[in-house]
């Protein structure tokens, strides 16, 4: 006790030193930085009351404070804690230390000592914890340094018989984050106190407290995370952590196991009660598969969506999950999808419709049936059941991955997957649709289950169908019924609801070059053909028509006897088809029709498309022709332009590279024109007309450089360089026919200032890429440079007429792949004549539906536009959630849009299209702002200085007609 | 021993008039109060007399519980409470008080009015019954007088189901009455917490039958009604007022919704609509998705399905019709059949149990001629379906929810003898907990193990932890104290706490012992002898030797005297406080082995 006492004494003792100590230094900082520091201290000072004080701290709190000064006030607070008897001030103290510490650029080394010294005399469980968690912080920001986390942990270690649970949280936080992982140094750093961080972990999780066995079990995943590999020990107490009272702990520990069971997979357990032994991960997923049906259903998520990621569970114990044994008065019974199954291999369709059909046929040992034990018996069965939607999702998405790694399990599941095509709630029919998608490689199905697929087709929900739509794109149908059957409801569902006309002929493409073979009986029943008779032409408009002959002649693609079935006028539609609608209907070999059909040879690689030589071939071109007179460049160039566009016309997969070398060589042509103007010849105030042309020409080009550089997906920094330097010679066009067309000299001053200034912010940027660019206009510009700087404005523009005219133009190197984003308003669909009605003053919500294609990132960028009549513009930004993503690339905008406007006499059109708003800062990927971490200064950051932001139209805008009419008094 | 005394007076091994008799801890407490449905004699209530010969029932039970609001577990209560004479409370949740007299009042006129019975209860009589009835929330814990309280919990089966734990002192049973632990189209699933009851008495309807995925029976059903009404034809669906009637209707309501369809839906009036009324109130009660919705759009406010009137049965084109009752007995429903049975193109599905002998189970059993009264033939050509949506919990569900409750003892009513010894012996095994399935009328008593709360002083308590540092706090530890037992009430106190308490002066207890050892030297020879070895063997302990020639170990005093008579023998004398019990009793075995002989 005395020895003990003499310790204490001794503490304090050393308390006093370090106080007079941090008053030494805090005078210093205060002589040198006297800003914040001092303020607070006099602030500090000044309180008379501990609440006084926590205002003044609140205050504080709210304003950033400068790396330079953080140290100070770090001391001054420390100077305060230690004089301040109120916990409430303290605890303020203590959490102002960890935010301090945060400050970017602030290495909190210096203030480690001191934050550890208040641990040891504090009293109140409350400080102590926001101490250790300021403790954190520090230690987090000092990761590399491990003889600081070696001593933080230390800390934590005795701290953790503590009896209060916030304290044993932090604690076992702080070594979750900080304990060693590294094996070698840990073993000669940690002598004493932490001798294994896993078993103190380990040791808490019986601790009385709930809140801190989940704070262990968290910590030990948090160890994962940072690279330690668990031990299988842990596996047995995680194990019955699954049984706690808990659902957080519960949840915990399940995680848990599921870590464990990927790290040793393969060894073995024994089960208990018996002696047998099995594989780790099979143990687990029983577990796991056990947790499906717990109470709570944070549980029962967490369980099910791990189970996915489980691959490497054995097949028998995967299949279990879809087993439920059942039984009926103790008599097996078979499952309906049993029944169905085995009433189509006997070649019957299901009758279900006696009563008792299902009656129980064999007697079961009633010792055998094993009502809970079995585990992952039932697994999903349970979650697809679960009365909670989220939990079913789950389960879905874990079926589905499960089954993308075991075809066997797929083939399995897929009755569940088609059940839950009549969920209750949208989303997960259509996840479940999603996920049948993803893993339709695996499987085919059987005419019954197809029958229940096709039934969905007549869902309302316009997702709903296309999703469906797309599974049936990648299914495999295994006889020609199957395929009968899925063309007559794709028919049905064509004339219920016709706007589906285009992804249902989608969908037949797929559908028939998937399955030629069983098409091609079909043939003559779908044509109508008749060995004898003559039939009626079918009408060429017909959807449905149009969408048999899609079927068709996808499938005929691979058979080449299929062609000697069509009649005459098959022929005629063929190629009517294939010029309307080339890219549903492929090019197809057709007996005597060579000159209709295109003389592709099925099997060529994409090397040595011809479309993609040509693209080449006219770039070379233009590229070589380098020195040609100028009424023969510009011809060329038009030339080039118009076939460019042709071919991103024919060819979709190249239409992005087309139109955008297209553009490219726009902007050079724009600029061959302006410099060719006699404009330059003559005295400026004379020639205000043909200026017109020039200015209009800069601008022109400004407008497609930004589109060039935001428009499209796969634009690498080689092009965006190519960019900048083109705007950057339009900047110089502009430049110069303001400086012919302006009298004085004022206004120029800073333009040349501005343009200089772009120059140089160019060449920064850019710097790398600049050995590239030999003899263009920069590149000459910059040997001027020196010249430039110094020279009056007058001079700068006539220098840079001479470079502009002098440079030659650069090559555009085009990349691996390139697309357009491209916006399809669906609707409205501008055809209405029926004005939509509404009272002045009040809204009216549109609903716009659109598809987007290769938009990156479309929740920050794509806006609504609406032009009323009388020019008013209004932008509106959808909610991010409007916006959903069927497949790559793709996204789908559907929103509503209000509009409000006066009262009108008559009915007019407003016009609804979408934009793309762009960012200039956005290109550069460096130039992304630290996030503030003083938690309110984020505002106050200046926004960047030199951002453009504009929007680029890139749909074709979409008439409404409305009426406002005047309210009725 | 405080025991659990449990009396089924119906339902024991038996499905119907469900009626069990708790007492617990002094408590008495009759668990539902229902009829049986295939008796018309006096076998139809349970026997009240046996609760009391002569007293009256109000001085002997507690309180009632209500599970839910079906007959078989409610409707011999008017009768209880106004013919018998009853006045104490009736516990329910809101949605059973709301829909019970609907369906007494229903009963009433069928037994009464129908059958011309008379001695039954009146219309008054159910409204006298109905004001004793204390209406429960879910979770609410009602105190029905100092010890007892209840809690409900959600059961799901119907609209209103509750499981009920009652509880005194640290006694609890758990009642669940009829549930489902598959959510349906319209309730969730039972949940209970883990509240560890002494006694669970569950349910066992579905004891041998574990049931199929219940997505394939909706969706069957659902593709057998499009069929039907694709091809022009009608579909009759006989159905009760309450339960599945309404489920099916919102699984058709959706799909209509989904699919677009356009044929319209009815069902018959009365009771049905009524019901609906009070299904469109309780929202609370329903599942995930009807509770979400229906901030936009109440689900049982149907869209689709609209109210049925006679003359619509002989309008054109396809249709479907809920009509009651279910087993195509009597009323509307076998009226309907009546006018469609002739077209082979419609359709009659019956989605639960006919009973033997109705006009369901004749054509259910593929009877395809019907006699009718007044000597009809019937010719059945429609189609005749059966689909089974029944929403009690299977033998899955029953294990499953004795998992989450985790009982010390369960007890299995309402289901047949046969299939409950199954499930028993199943409980048994897997969960090694006791079993009972008791017979009507036959009393099981559960001896348990009292639990007293003990309070213990907050000094004592981190006193104590401070000194047996264990991190496994779970487990049982030793800790000294005094109880005091005072006024009912216990308590542990540190020994100087109660004395002062008590006023009572500290006695100390000291044992002494002397020990023989034979040792010519001298005293303090021997003393430092002693010493030695002491020294030698408890390291652990603070060994001192005091210059009165005395040893001290700890606060154990040891001297040495030479015997009087025999001058080689020495006698030890050891002496110590009974708090030191232990040590002491080692230092004198210690020193009744006699020294090491080799010291020098």
């Amino acid at each position: 006790m005395a020895a003990h006492l003499k310790k204490r004494v001794y503490e304090e003792f050393t308390k006093v030193v370090q106080q007079q100590h941090e008053d030494l230094s805090t005078k210093k900082l205060r002589l040198t930085k006297p800003s914040k520091s001092a303020a607070l201290h006099v602030d500090l000072c000044k309180a008379t009351s501990p609440a006084d004080a926590l205002q003044y701290l609140l205050q504080f709190a709210r304003k950033p404070v400068e790396v330079e000064s953080v140290e100070g006030v770090v001391r001054i607070l420390l100077e305060h804690y230690y004089k301040e008897n109120d916990t409430s001030v303290r605890l303020k103290i203590a959490s102002l230390l960890g935010l301090l510490s945060k400050t970017p650029g602030f290495s909190p080394d210096c203030i480690l000592d001191d934050a550890i010294n208040t641990l040891q005399n504090e009293k109140s469980h409350q400080v102590l914890a926001q101490l250790l968690d300021t403790l954190l912080v520090i230690g987090t920001k000092l990761t590399e340094n491990l003889s600081v986390r070696m001593r933080l942990v230390e800390v934590a270690c005795k701290h953790l018989s503590d009896t209060s649970h916030g304290v044993r949280n932090k604690c076992l936080q702080l070594i979750g984050c900080l304990g060693p992982v590294e094996k070698g140094v840990a073993k000669e750093a940690e002598s004493q106190a932490t001798k294994d961080v896993q078993k103190i972990i380990g040791d808490h999780f019986n601790d009385q407290d709930s809140r801190v066995r989940t704070a262990a079990i968290k910590a030990m995943l948090q160890l994962h995370e940072r690279g330690l590999k668990l031990q299988q020990a842990i596996y047995n107490q995680a194990c019955k952590l699954l049984a706690d009272d808990y659902e957080q702990v519960r949840s915990a520990a399940v995680q848990l196991i599921w870590v464990l069971s990927q790290l040793y997979p393969e060894s073995i357990v024994p089960i208990p009660s018996s002696n047998e032994e099995i594989r780790l991960v099979d143990d687990a997923f029983g577990k796991i598969c056990h947790m499906v049906s717990d109470g709570s259903w944070v549980v029962r998520v967490q369980a099910a969506k791990l189970l996915g990621s489980m691959q490497q569970v054995s097949s028998h114990f995967l299949e279990q999950t879809l087993d439920k044994k059942l039984m009926s008065d103790l008599r097996r019974k078979r499952t309906a999808h049993e029944r169905a199954k085995e009433l189509y291999s006997s070649g019957e369709f299901s009758s279900g419709r006696k009563w008792g059909d299902d009656a129980p046929k064999e007697e079961i040992d009633t010792d055998a049936v094993n009502l809970i034990e079995s585990g992952a018996c039932g697994a999903f069965v349970h979650g697809l059941e679960d009365e909670m939607y989220e939990v079913r999702t789950a389960a879905v998405e874990a079926l589905c991955m499960l089954a993308q790694s075991s075809p066997s399990f797929a083939e399995k599941c897929l009755d569940f997957l088609v059940d839950m095509f009549n969920d209750e709630i949208e989303e997960v029919r259509l996840q479940s649709i999603h996920a049948m998608r993803k893993i339709s490689n695996n499987i085919t199905l059987r005419e019954d289950q197809l029958d229940t697929v096709l039934a969905v087709l007549e869902d309302s929900s316009r997702d709903i169908r296309e999703a469906l739509h797309e599974l049936l794109c990648c299914t495999n149908v295994s006889t020609k019924e199957g395929i009968h059957l899925a063309l007559v409801e794709l028919l049905k569902n064509l004339t219920k609801y016709p706007t589906d006309r285009e992804s249902i002929w989608k969908c037949l493409k797929f559908l028939g070059s998937r399955h030629p073979t069983l098409v091609l009986p079909l043939v003559p029943e779908l044509l109508s053909t008749h060995p004898f008779f003559d039939t009626p032409e079918p009408d060429m408009d017909d959807p449905a028509y149009i969408a048999v002959l899609v079927l068709i002649f996808n499938a005929a693609k691979s058979c080449p006897t299929m062609p000697a079935l069509f009649s005459d006028h098959t022929f005629r539609h063929y190629a009517y088809l294939r010029d309307s609608l080339s890219h549903l209907v492929p090019p197809l070999r057709l007996p005597g029709r060579k000159l209709v059909s295109s003389p592709v040879s099925p099997n060529i690689t994409p090397h040595e498309d011809p479309s993609q030589q040509f693209l080449h071939q006219s770039l070379e071109r233009v590229y070589n022709l380098q020195h040609l007179d100028p009424q023969g460049i510009q011809e060329l160039l038009e030339f080039t332009i118009r076939d460019l566009q042709r071919l991103g016309e024919l060819q979709s997969e190249l239409a992005g590279m087309a139109d955008f070398t297209a553009t490219y060589l726009q902007c050079q042509l724009l600029l061959i024109k302006a410099l060719q103007e006699k404009l330059w010849n003559v005295a400026a105030p004379l020639y205000l007309k043909q200026n017109a042309l020039a200015s209009a020409a800069a601008k022109q080009i400004l407008e497609e450089t930004y589109k060039m550089e935001f428009m499209y997906s796969g634009v690498e920094s080689r092009q965006v360089v190519i960019i900048h330097h083109m705007r950057l010679q339009a900047k110089a066009l502009q430049l110069i026919v303001t400086a012919r067309t302006t009298r004085g000299v004022e206004p120029l001053f800073g333009m040349c200032e501005k343009f200089l200034q772009e120059v140089d912010s160019f060449q920064r940027c850019f710097i790398s890429e600049l050995p590239h660019m030999q003899g263009s206009f920069v590149d000459k510009l910059l040997d001027l440079m020196p010249r430039l700087v110094t020279s009056k404005p007058s001079e700068v523009v006539k220098i840079l007429q001479t470079t502009l005219r002098q440079s030659t133009f650069l090559h555009l190197p085009l990349p691996e792949q390139l697309h357009k984003a491209t916006a399809n308003i669906i609707e409205p669909t501008g055809e209405s004549d029926n004005p939509l009605r509404f009272t002045s003053g009040l809204v009216v919500a549109l609903d716009v539906d659109a598809t987007l294609e290769h938009v990156q990132d479309p929740q920050g960028t794509v806006k609504v536009q609406v032009l009323y009549p009388d020019g008013q513009a209004q932008i509106i930004h959808p909610k991010p959630a409007d916006f959903r993503n069927p497949g790559p690339g793709r996204h789908r905008l559907i929103t509503q849009v209000y509009l409000s406007h006066t009262a009108w006499t008559e009915p007019c059109q407003v016009e609804v299209r979408l934009l793309l708003a762009y960012n200039s800062n956005r290109s550069k990927a460096s130039a992304k702002i630290p996030k503030a971490t003083w938690n309110e200064s984020l505002e106050a950051l200046p926004q960047s200085e030199n951002g453009i932001e504009g929007t680029i139209p890139f749909s074709k805008p979409v008439k409404v007609y409305i009426m406002p009419k005047p309210a009725r008094r | 021993m405080p025991e659990i005394r449990v009396t089924p007076l119906g339902a024991g091994q038996d499905v119907g008039r469900s009626c069990i008799l708790l007492s617990i801890a002094g408590k008495n407490v009759m668990l539902d109060c229902g009829m049986h449905m295939g008796y018309n004699d006096d076998r139809r209530f349970p026997d009240f007399s046996y609760i009391t010969q002569n007293g009256r029932l109000t001085d002997f039970l507690d309180c009632v519980i209500i599970s839910h609001f079906h007959l078989d577990h409610c409707g011999a209560l008017p009768y209880f409470s106004e013919m018998v004479g009853y006045d104490g409370p009736i516990y329910m949740t809101h949605p059973t008080k709301a829909i019970c007299p609907i369906l007494l009042e229903d009963y009433r006129k069928i037994t009464v009015d129908k059958k011309g019975e008379i001695h039954f209860f009146t219309g008054q009589m159910i409204k006298d019954c109905m004001k004793k009835v204390v209406a429960v929330h879910l979770h609410q814990t009602v105190q029905v007088d100092e010890e007892l309280e209840i809690k409900a919990y959600y059961a799901g089966h119907v609209l209103g189901a509750a499981m009920f734990q009652i509880k005194v002192g640290c006694e609890s049973v758990v009642y669940t009455g009829d549930y489902n632990m598959t959510p349906d189209r319209h309730l969730g699933a039972a949940w209970i917490d883990k509240c560890r009851p002494q006694l669970l008495i569950t349910e066992s309807t579905y004891a041998t039958t574990i049931r199929d995925s219940k997505r394939c029976r909706e969706r069957d059903f659902l593709k057998k009604v499009h069929e039907t009404v694709e091809r022009g034809g009608k579909v009759l669906i006989p159905v009760f007022a309450l339960g599945r009637a309404q489920e099916l209707c919102i699984l058709l309501e959706t799909f209509w919704e989904r699919m677009n369809l356009k044929a319209p839906i009815y069902f018959s009036t009365g009771l049905t609509e009524k019901a609906n009324h009070y299904y469109k109130l309780f929202i609370t009660w329903t599942n995930q998705k009807i509770r979400k919705t229906f901030v936009q759009r109440n689900m049982f406010e149907f869209k689709h399905i609209k109210a049925f009137d006679r003359a619509f049965a002989d309008n054109p084109g396809p249709m479907v019709v809920f009509a009651t009752p279910g087993m195509l007995h009597a009323g509307q429903s076998l009226q309907i059949f009546k006018k469609w049975a002739g077209n082979e193109k419609n359709m009659v599905i019956m989605p639960g149990y006919c009973v033997q002998g109705t006009v369901g189970h004749k054509i259910l059993s593929g009877q395809r001629k019907l006699e009718m009264e007044g000597r009809q033939i019937l010719e059945v050509k429609m189609q005749v379906e059966y689909m089974s949506f029944s929403a009690h919990a299977d033998a899955k569900g029953i294990m499953q929810l004795i998992r989450q409750a985790e009982p010390c003892h369960v007890l299995l009513v309402h289901g047949e003898a046969k299939k409950m010894e199954f499930l028993k012996q199943k409980i048994e095994q897997e969960y090694r907990v006791n079993c009972y399935m008791p017979a009507n009328g036959e009393t099981t008593t559960i001896f348990t193990n009292p639990c007293i709360p003990v309070d213990i002083s907050l000094g004592l308590l981190k006193r104590e932890t401070a000194i047996g540092l264990s991190p496994d706090v779970k487990k049982p530890q030793l800790m000294h104290g005094t109880l005091m037992m005072k006024e009912n009430s216990c308590r542990l106190l540190s020994p100087e706490q109660a004395l002062k308490e008590l006023g009572l002066a500290e006695h100390q207890l000291r044992f002494t012992c002397r020990v023989h050892i034979q040792d010519p030297r001298k005293e303090h020879e021997t003393v430092l002898r002693v010493y030695n070895h002491l020294k030698g063997i408890l390291k652990d302990y603070s060994v001192q030797h005091l210059p009165d020639g005395s040893i001290t170990v700890e606060s154990i005093l040891i001297q040495a005297t030479a015997h009087s008579e025999d001058q080689g023998t020495k006698v030890l004398l050891v002496s110590w406080t009974y708090q030191d019990e232990e040590l002491g009793s080692y230092l004198t075995s210690l020193l009744k082995k006699g020294l090491p002989s080799s010291t020098a």
